[in-house]
């Protein structure tokens, strides 16, 4: 019996290694690119700021109903939406809103009011001076963020369009056209996008109607051209892209509130108290801080708690 | 096996590091991590049937990396949802106990933890490979209620936890199907 020849063992040791080597690092990154693949949504990217439609001033005079707090980075409140008109990922909106036209865009004024009309914007936004409003946003998903917005109270608008005497609540319609809106493709929700107030909701000066953040032109994926800010309220009452604007005697059927009545109510008034059936509304992640801050009754806007004396919040939540 | 597995872990710090994450960098962490666990899961679910219809015996090796890497995003996961909620257990308690979202996934993981505790060939002969094969099909409820904690956690659209429960229902299906017959 001979000894095996020391170079042969060698050259299959090096096979050995290279075909161990070889498995091995197939298998870590198929097994890798996979999990990656099926699991990994990184974030929408950052663009190009929209154009000012005001002087930017800094330091703004703070109003009555600003808040001081930090006001939230541009870049996140531009990319982190809810938006599914432009599909579900939080930075879906960002990616693909792009495809919105807003201009021409015309808001329609009907129902109980004295003369209906059919509106361009921007004769619209000529009819009051536009305002800054730094707000808290609460998000019903239980994160939160500090917008300054710019607009015009909802009160003049709704005034401007002398409501008659029947008139008990007000119905926003958002617009429907697929083409512009990828996300109304598919039937996740009953569009287009229907939110309502009871009048005096409406009619409470600190509801707003925003075309712009921070002094610039609302982006698309904040619900350019027009959109309503009802601070007190979780996000999703807060309509976007809104084309139609409607006094009615009826409580309007809301979409959220349509789609699952359980989960999301008409009101839908910011409170601590009364938790989603999936997670406690107690706290919130203010966008860009690490921990969690208690939530406030009304998301602290207090001076709404006269609307709702009578009403159980458990309730009618 | 390891490395592969790892990688995602890896590249979610990174991510977290270079604010790839986005706005809300701790629910994106929270749901990557959880969509890994689930899909490790399943992966280590289809080992058996794979080797029963193919033949190879390669699955059954890596059957116990996957179950193992499973259980350690599992556990990342859990553990983000608790610094989400800065580490109190009093919410914990009170989300467990009243939202059966979270009951779902507080339990998947719970029936996962026997299972890593006997992953070791020397559990298999403590228990004898019945009792030990009989304990690991745990394994299955442990993926049914995370399926069912992502179908309860998810909004509206609820395409990607049904896909995932198709799955593992199909996995299940094989399962039942093919025991009875001799191991190739």
């Amino acid at each position: 019996m001979t000894d095996p020849d020391p170079r042969e063992d060698r050259r299959l040791d090096r096979r050995a290694f290279i075909r161990n080597a070889t498995l091995f690092t197939a298998t870590a990154a198929g097994l890798g690119a996979g999990l990656e693949l099926l699991t990994r949504r990184p974030g929408a990217d950052a663009q190009t700021l929209p154009e000012p439609v005001a002087q930017v001033r800094r330091p703004r005079p703070l109003g009555p109903y600003d808040t001081k707090e930090a006001v939230t980075p541009y870049r996140s409140v531009t990319t982190y939406n809810n938006f599914y008109e432009f599909g579900l990922d939080k930075g879906d909106p960002a990616r693909n809103a792009g495809s919105l036209r807003t201009r021409p865009w015309t808001v329609t004024i009907d129902g109980e009011v004295k003369t209906p009309r059919t509106v361009d914007l921007d004769t619209l936004q000529s009819w009051f001076p536009l305002e800054d409003r730094v707000y808290r946003m609460r998000c019903v998903e239980g994160w939160s963020m500090v917008i300054p917005w710019m607009g015009f109270p909802l009160a003049a608008l709704i005034r401007r369009a002398d409501p008659t005497g029947a008139a008990r609540y007000v119905k926003f319609t958002a617009l429907h056209d697929p083409e512009q809106m990828p996300g109304q493709r598919r039937p996740v929700l009953d569009w287009p996008y229907v939110e309502g107030l009871r009048l005096d909701e409406a009619l409470h000066p600190l509801a707003f109607m925003a075309v712009g953040i921070e002094g610039r032109v609302l982006p698309n994926q904040n619900g350019a051209p027009l959109r309503l800010v009802v601070p007190w309220k979780y996000g999703f009452k807060s309509i976007k892209s809104v084309v139609r604007i409607t006094l009615t005697r009826e409580m309007p059927r809301t979409t959220w509130a349509l789609a699952a009545p359980s989960e999301y109510g008409f009101y839908a008034n910011v409170n601590p108290q009364v938790p989603h059936p999936r997670w406690s509304q107690a706290t919130e992640r203010r966008i860009g801080e690490g921990g969690r801050r208690p939530t406030l009754l009304f998301n602290g806007y207090t001076q709404v708690a006269d609307l709702y004396r009578g009403l159980d919040l458990r309730r009618n939540f | 096996m390891w490395t592969g597995g790892a990688l995602p872990a890896v590249i979610l710090v990174w991510d977290a590091l270079t604010g790839a994450l986005g706005a809300n960098p701790v629910q994106r962490a929270t749901l990557q991590s959880g969509l890994l666990t689930l899909a490790l899961l399943l992966l280590s679910l289809a080992c058996t049937p794979l080797r029963l219809l193919t033949g190879w015996t390669w699955p059954a090796r890596i059957r116990r990396a996957l179950g193992l890497l499973a259980f350690g995003y599992g556990t990342l996961h859990f553990l983000i949802y608790l610094y989400d909620h800065g580490f109190t257990l009093a919410v914990m308690q009170e989300d467990v106990l009243e939202r059966p979202f979270v009951t779902a996934g507080f339990l998947a993981l719970l029936l996962l933890l026997p299972l890593a505790l006997t992953s070791t060939p020397a559990s298999v002969r403590r228990l004898g490979f019945r009792t030990w094969t009989r304990l690991h099909r745990l394994a299955y409820a442990s993926a049914a209620l995370g399926a069912l904690h992502y179908f309860w956690g998810v909004k509206q659209d609820r395409t990607a936890p049904l896909v995932w429960a198709a799955v593992l229902l199909g996995l299940l299906l094989l399962r039942w199907y093919r025991p009875s017959r001799p191991m190739s």
